[in-house]
């Protein structure tokens, strides 16, 4: 089915089973992204996505299982060390402070690793953050806050990158550039997981496409069989 | 009313003023990085004054050390007692921390009487600091001088820390969103740690300066806390700046009602904040958390 | 939350037995002591309706139990009123004070509620200090006790002691009553949901202050009945530590239970008569027990033994 993985995978998950205090939320998730991999999370609203990323930064605390990020495991790790096995994240909710102005959000993560972007690079990538990077984080349009929390990832060196729906909400414009920087990581070397509800924007970029249901992964589909597979990938959405 | 008595009490309005400000600068970090009114602020100032003078007696440490080693032993002191105690409390609802603060208070202050009893005990100024300018309308003693010069620049300092630097950047997002703070890497847990060690810090080194104008006693700075609450109470925590202005104005009024109405003086900062209350239920600068 | 139902077959037994304790009580342990207990049962308990049936955490208690004690004191001895009226112009002058304050901080939630209260209670310190006829730091000493019905001479302790219980049982069935009323109901629906009590028409300030007044007056009917009982009101019964000591009693007691506040006024009660002689100060064993308590038994000691209760019996089923 997919292309058989040689080495460790980069993050390698298995039997994940997260919480929200009471209600269970994940059930035995298993997923594995080789290193340079591009993979999605797809599935409907509800299905348990953004709370599989939110298990393996170690923002929702109450999990188990294994995660194991470049061989290491960090079930039990605090979030600020997972993130220093160099993970950058995107988070649904975009995250920008108000207490912040852009500039602030941009420099606040810490440098994880050689190779991140220069500031340069990024106001070549995202023009308009430059012209608005002394306002202050929130007053920034829907757009330019997925731009900036975008940006503020590419800084730091990370190498893993974990993207919570980039383009929702989003003018296709906004998605178009979006979608190129996304291009540039993967052409970097990149390791990204993507969760995304857009599958045509998905489908260009991804090797494979796990598909979430009820906290499980249903079905993994690789790129190759994605043609094939549209009919049921509609039913996994419910489009 | 001669205009020396006027002047004098506005001088001592001005010093009390910037010691709220320095508690309440501190107290409004505390409450923002950990969301703990931490009410034994008043102990960590008392802490800060024994200290000092303790250094002195004991040891032959002087004013101007004690300036420093004694708000940095009140911060590890702070530090030590938010990793042991304070760091349970996160996840209960506020008033825990609260009432845990207050039970801190409460052991401090009986742990200093049980040693010193409740006795005052002077604390000298520094001869450097000695005597004072005669400015042909009015004697200013230099300790008085001294005292808010230091403490206004102090506040200063945090303010432009906080506002102005990278340490100041992490700790404003840790305050707003922790858990995302954490999640780009930063150590937030630590960054508490360190918020409530310079917040109390900030009290000490209030004390520290307080100890040559005011006696030092084990209950020196309990009464001074509640007179803080009402300062917040008015100005609200959510900016430094703010705290600062009230602390100061409010400090200054007192030093007014010292002169015109001396038997309700203590009571000043109490109608003001009734007032506000009245007018103004959020406070002045209010955005509350 | 659960508090024991009058109506509860179960509970009657225990109350019975708690009644005869009462009343036995006194002919073995001192009189006076027990008295006091009482005094500060009762305070606990109107600090208990509060914090439990409100969740309002008042940091400023001691107002109104001390300014009561003043005015009932100051009746009582400048001006010769018969202990019964003089009770109610201290149950009166609390309650009064309960209604500006009440209104004051019910303006603000949480812990600004916490700091708004003690602000204000800090007020009534320094009224305390300054007004001609408190005494200052000496406080209002010699108060008469007088007679009760104008018939028993309040100066026998055995009549002091039921004196006071009977107000105490007469106090907490009014407490107990009202948590179980439609007025205790609105005020837990508040409580757990303000927007939505508010949504169903309710005006969630106007209840909570009436809980504020009425718990005003009980802890002034306590500061009151304890000035008379001990001819004496000072400085002590106004200040923030006795604030602090009757949230510990509550705390370590058990929150939001009929008999916590009773059991932790015993407790700290004798603590204090115990550590006086000690040399030891009581602040730093209260605040030790402070300590522990909110790391330890958040439930406090009435709780935690319910809670266990509760366990066994489930585990009985
Ligand atoms: N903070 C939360 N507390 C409780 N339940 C939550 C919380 N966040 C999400 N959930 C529940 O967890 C499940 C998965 O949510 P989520 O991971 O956000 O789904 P997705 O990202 O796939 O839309 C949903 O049933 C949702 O209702
Ligand atoms: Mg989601």
């Amino acid at each position: 089915m997919w292309a058989p993985i040689m080495t460790e995978p980069v993050i390698a998950i298995r039997q994940l089973q997260g919480y929200y205090g009471e209600s269970h939320v994940l059930h035995g998730v298993d997923l594995d992204v080789a290193a340079g991999e591009v993979i999605t999370i797809i599935g409907r609203n509800g299905a348990g996505k953004t709370t599989t990323l939110r298990a393996i930064m170690g923002i929702l605390e109450n999990r188990q299982g294994s995660i194991r990020i470049q061989g290491r495991e960090t079930i039990a790790d605090p979030s600020e060390r997972i993130a220093r096995l160099g993970i950058g994240y995107v988070p649904e909710e975009r995250g920008i402070y108000s207490s912040l102005d852009v500039m602030e959000n941009l420099m606040l993560p810490p440098r994880l690793g050689p190779g991140g972007m220069s500031l340069d690079d990024i106001w070549q990538l995202f023009p308009n953050l430059l012209e608005r990077r002394r306002s202050q984080g929130t007053r920034l349009s829907g757009g330019e806050q997925q731009m900036l929390a975008f940006a503020r990832v590419l800084r730091t060196g990370a190498n893993i990158f974990l993207l919570d729906e980039p383009t929702e909400g989003l003018a296709p414009v906004i998605v178009q550039q979006i979608g190129k920087a996304v291009e540039a990581m993967k052409a970097k070397g990149h390791t990204m997981i993507l969760v995304e509800q857009n599958f045509r924007f998905a489908a260009r970029l991804a090797d494979r496409h796990y598909v979430m249901e009820n906290g499980r992964v249903i079905d993994v589909i690789a790129k190759a069989d994605v043609p094939s597979s549209l009919d049921k990938i509609k039913s996994y959405l419910g489009v | 009313m001669p205009i020396q008595a006027l002047l004098g009490q506005l001088l001592v309005g001005l010093i009390n003023g910037s010691f709220y400000a320095m508690m309440s600068i501190g107290l409004a970090i505390i409450f923002g990085l950990l969301g703990i009114t931490n009410i034994a602020q008043g102990a960590f100032y008392m802490m800060g004054a024994f200290f000092s003078w303790l250094l002195l007696r004991e040891a032959g440490i002087g004013y101007f050390y004690a300036l420093v080693l004694s708000p940095l032993i009140v911060g590890l002191i702070g530090a030590a007692i938010e990793r042991t105690l304070l760091r349970r409390v996160y996840k209960l609802p506020h008033e825990y921390g609260l009432l845990l603060t207050f039970g801190i208070l409460t052991f401090t202050q009986g742990l200093f009487i049980y040693i010193f009893q409740t006795a005052g005990r002077p604390y000298p100024v520094p001869t450097e600091l000695a005597g004072g300018f005669n400015l042909g309308f009015m004697f200013l003693p230099k300790y008085r001088a001294w005292v808010v010069i230091a403490s206004l620049t102090t506040c200063f300092l945090v303010w432009y820390a906080l506002e102005k630097t990278s340490l100041g950047r992490t700790l404003r997002a840790a305050t707003e969103n922790p858990t995302l703070t954490r999640a780009f890497g930063i150590n937030v847990p630590a960054l508490m740690t360190l918020g409530f060690g310079a917040g109390v810090a900030l009290a000490g080194a209030a004390g520290v300066l307080a100890a040559p104008i005011y006696t030092v006693s084990p209950i020196m700075g309990a009464d001074l806390i509640i007179v803080v609450f009402a300062i917040i109470v008015i100005g609200g925590m959510g900016s430094i700046m703010g705290a600062i202005v009230t602390s100061v104005s409010l400090g200054l009024l007192e030093g007014l009602a010292k002169v015109y109405y001396p038997q309700g003086s203590n009571m000043v900062v109490f109608v003001i904040m009734i007032a506000v209350l009245l007018l103004r239920p959020a406070g002045l600068f209010g955005r509350e958390k | 939350m659960q508090d024991l139902h009058l109506p509860d077959r179960r509970s009657i037994p225990l109350l019975l037995a708690v009644l005869a304790i009462a009343i036995a009580a006194p002919f073995m342990f001192y009189p006076l002591f027990l008295t006091k207990v009482l005094c500060y049962a009762l305070f606990a308990s109107a600090f208990n309706l509060l914090l439990g049936s409100c969740n309002l955490l008042s940091f400023g208690h001691a107002a109104y139990f001390g300014a009561s004690a003043y005015i009932a004191g100051h009746t009582a001895k400048a001006w010769g009123w018969p202990f019964e009226a003089s009770i109610l112009a201290g149950v009166a002058t609390a309650a009064a004070l309960g209604a500006c304050f009440g209104y004051l901080a019910i303006r603000r939630q949480g812990i600004y509620f916490a700091m708004i209260t003690l602000a204000l209670a800090q007020m009534v310190y320094f009224l305390a200090l300054q007004l001609p006829f408190t005494g200052a730091e000496d406080g209002l000493t010699s108060v008469p006790r007088g007679k009760v019905l104008g018939l028993f001479e309040l100066d026998n302790p055995l009549t002091l002691y039921f004196t006071t219980l009977l107000i105490f049982i007469c106090a907490i069935a009014l407490i107990h009553r009202t948590t179980h009323s439609p007025f205790g109901q609105i005020l837990h629906a508040i409580r757990d949901n303000e927007p939505r009590a508010i949504s169903l028409g309710f005006e969630a300030n106007r209840f909570k202050l009436q809980a504020f007044v009425l718990s005003a007056a009980l802890a002034g009917l306590a500061g009151a009945n304890k000035a008379i009982a001990f001819k004496l009101a000072t400085l002590t019964d106004v200040h923030w530590t006795t604030s602090g000591s009757v949230i510990l009693m509550t705390l370590l007691g058990g929150l939001g239970t009929l008999f916590g506040p009773i059991v932790g006024a015993l407790v700290v009660v004798t603590l204090e008569n115990y550590l006086a002689d000690s040399g030891l100060p009581i602040q730093l064993v209260i605040g030790t027990i402070f300590i522990l308590c909110i790391l330890l038994f958040r439930r406090g000691i009435v709780g935690e033994a319910q809670a266990f209760l509760q366990r066994r019996r489930g585990k009985a089923d």
